[in-house]
């Protein structure tokens, strides 16, 4: 199946992985989110910035359609991962989420252990087909979120008594566990301390070799660590988005600048 | 005088006692109210409760006296005088005490302090109470009935001539079976209908659905009786005891067992529902996220996580299950006897405590008093699985804390 010899694809920094067109998001009679466009590149990380309730989590969770489980959402426009409309009514939701994975603003580890924690996406997906070849994805997935020399005499211990910090890496650990395409983070610092937040970022930095991040975020200087590019909402609106330096140096709307000079937020 | 009227004239004077004290505590403040140390309304309920409290404490005190037999009947118009002298005394003293620096505020809260304290106290001595009868007519009953018999006998054969054969094996065995029963109807039935309701429904389904499954547990068990009697009994009777052979008993341990599961479904959907809804969203988000399918997502997420919590439900159904008794009366029969034919009748510990207290027998024989035995048994079963329960849920919670 495997075509050793095919020569590599070439991917450059500049391929785009999603494309959201005109995305409105409504709750009930809420406008959450108006006219959104963006392209989201490959192995690229991409940070949403802004004041709380403008709308960057409600676009993220539209991404992998995380919003089809609220039942007063609605979600229109067109938001395409491949040239594949996400929102198509052939696509399964449950395939989706498999190519695009997720990590949420409060670790949440299942109640069990953390190797069936890593070992969860592996099993209901059949990516494994021997107990070894699980093993090995378990172990390559917490070898990837910096957990492997911290757990790995203790797999069998739940997952739910390692710290915040491990227990987010954990989670990290287990969305690369499914090798998905996309990889969301909803705010997945706020709830750690500083020196679990910076083993995090780093471990951001090295994901972005396998795959496209993007990451919600509501430090500014997180986004100018971590991010490539950054987009910025306000009230619903996508106002600007760029490079992340241009962003963060050169804003061309006044309400970026307004934002990330501590006026308004 | 009787003591009701002596009691409604004491509450008039606990009234009236608050009015006075209020009044008086506006009259010593002044014309600045901030000068009194507690609002006027805390002196009137001080003055009252001081008029309310010994007139009380003299009518429980005779009406003891009386049931103990220390005082004679007659003496109702005497005790009701005291306790109203008591009050009015109460009141007096309340009044004098009024004054700028008097806490009464302080007063009123002990004073309520106390009163939760007695309530509470009423219902603990009340159970000690109703324990400590059972014990002490089940220790009658040992004296005059061999231990090991009754606990160990397979044969349950009361004679009103004397001479029984009192053993509990069999009434054990047919609660058990019933039980057991009712579990494997009411558990998964209960069960899915809780996680239909609690991750699948629409709210308005929801809304619907609920109230409408918990109609069932305001039914009281001797409806489900009658129900297992004429409809459930002949049904089972004439399609499948009669055809397979299995006997032609209108009253049958799966009737009953059918029945009370139907009565238990109520009572587990909703403890597992709440239980359910109290496993955190972001472990469904989480399991979503990574795609599962709602349907993994319950079953290798949310009650893994909730299994504790259900297990305590189940077992709290378990220990209604073992004392119920109007259904069993009626679907199960009355025949003491050890068969592993659900088609056919037996009979349960709480059938056999009403049917021996029901008869014409001295209520010193060991016919009646094993009564007591039997009631001692099923609450210390009821109570243990209780006791397991509870520890099981508890310990579930401090999960998520």
């Amino acid at each position: 199946m495997y075509d050793m010899n095919r020569p590599e694809k070439a991917v450059s920094q500049t391929e785009t992985k999603i494309s959201a067109r005109k995305v409105q998001v409504y709750y009930g009679d809420k406008h959450a989110l108006k006219d959104v466009d963006v392209d989201i590149l490959d192995k690229t990380v991409t940070a949403f910035i802004g004041p709380s309730g403008c709308g960057k989590s409600t676009f993220l969770r539209c991404i992998n359609r995380m919003n089809d489980t609220i039942p007063i959402a609605r979600v229109e426009g067109q938001i395409l991962l491949d040239n594949e409309d996400v929102y198509d009514r052939r696509v399964d939701p449950v395939q989706l989420r498999a190519k695009v994975g997720m990590v949420f603003q409060k670790p949440n580890p299942f109640p069990k252990s953390i190797y069936d924690n890593v070992a969860y996406g592996p099993r209901i997906h059949g990516l494994a087909r021997n107990r070894a070849e699980l093993d090995g994805i378990v172990e390559k997935a917490l070898r990837g979120a910096a957990l492997w020399n911290e757990v790995k005499d203790r797999l069998s211990e739940p997952g739910t008594g390692l710290s915040g910090g491990q227990q987010q890496r954990l989670c990290i650990a287990r969305a690369v566990a499914t090798s998905p395409e996309v990889l969301l983070m909803d705010e997945p610092c706020s709830a750690l301390d500083p020196i679990a937040t910076a083993q995090v970022e780093e471990l951001i930095e090295e994901l972005r070799s396998q795959f496209s991040v993007v990451i919600v975020t509501h430090s500014m200087q997180q986004a100018a660590r971590v991010s490539q590019k950054t987009a910025f909402f306000h009230l619903g609106n996508l106002v600007e988005y760029g490079d992340t330096d241009d962003i963060f140096t050169r804003p061309r709307d006044s309400r970026t600048e307004a934002y990330i000079s501590g006026r308004i937020g | 005088m009787p003591l009701s009227w002596a009691l409604f004239a004491n509450f008039l004077l606990a009234a009236a006692g608050y009015i006075v004290g209020r009044s008086r505590a506006f009259a010593t403040a002044g014309p600045d109210v901030r000068k009194l140390h507690s609002r006027p309304a805390y002196h009137g309920a001080s003055v009252g409760l001081a008029a309310l409290l010994p007139a009380l404490a003299v009518l429980a005190a005779g009406a003891i006296l009386r049931l103990a037999g220390v005082l004679s009947s007659d003496t109702g118009p005497i005790i009701g005088i005291v306790a109203l002298i008591a009050a009015i005394a109460g009141l007096g003293f309340g009044v004098m005490r009024i004054g700028r620096e008097y806490q009464a505020r302080n007063v009123v809260e002990h004073m309520v302090l106390g009163l939760l304290m007695l309530c509470s106290l009423i219902a603990i001595v009340t159970t000690a109470g109703i324990v400590l009868s059972l014990v002490f007519e089940t220790g009658h009953f040992f004296r005059v009935y061999d231990w090991k018999t009754f606990f160990f006998g397979t044969e349950w054969t009361p004679r009103f001539q004397g001479n029984s054969q009192l053993g509990i094996v069999p009434l054990l065995w047919g609660t058990m079976y019933v039980s057991a029963i009712a579990l494997l109807v009411a558990v998964p039935i209960g069960l899915f209908a809780a996680v239909y309701m609690s991750e699948y429904a629409s709210r308005r389904v929801r809304g619907f659905v609920k109230p409408a499954i918990e109609v069932l547990a305001g039914i009281p068990t001797i409806v489900y009786g009658l129900f297992a009697l004429i409809t459930v009994g002949p049904l089972l009777r004439d399609y499948f005891a009669q055809p397979l052979g299995l006997g032609n008993s209108g009253t049958s341990v799966l009737t009953a067992g059918l029945v009370m599961g139907i009565m238990l479904i109520p009572f587990v959907s909703s403890l597992s529902d709440d239980i359910i809804n109290a496993v955190p969203q972001s472990l469904r988000d989480g399991a979503l996220g990574l795609g599962s399918t709602p349907s993994e997502t319950v079953r290798q997420v949310v009650l893994p996580a909730a299994l504790p919590g259900i297990v305590g439900a189940v077992l709290l159904a378990a220990s209604r299950a073992i004392g119920e008794t109007m259904i069993v009366v009626l679907g199960a029969g009355a025949a003491a006897q050890m068969s592993l034919n659900p088609l056919e009748a037996m009979t349960t510990i709480t059938v056999k405590i009403v049917s021996q207290l029901t008869g014409d027998s001295d209520f010193n024989s060991p016919e009646t008093l094993v009564a007591f035995a039997l009631g001692l048994t099923l609450f210390v079963i009821t109570l243990a699985l209780n006791v397991v329960a509870l520890y099981i849920v508890r310990k579930y919670r401090e999960q998520y804390e």
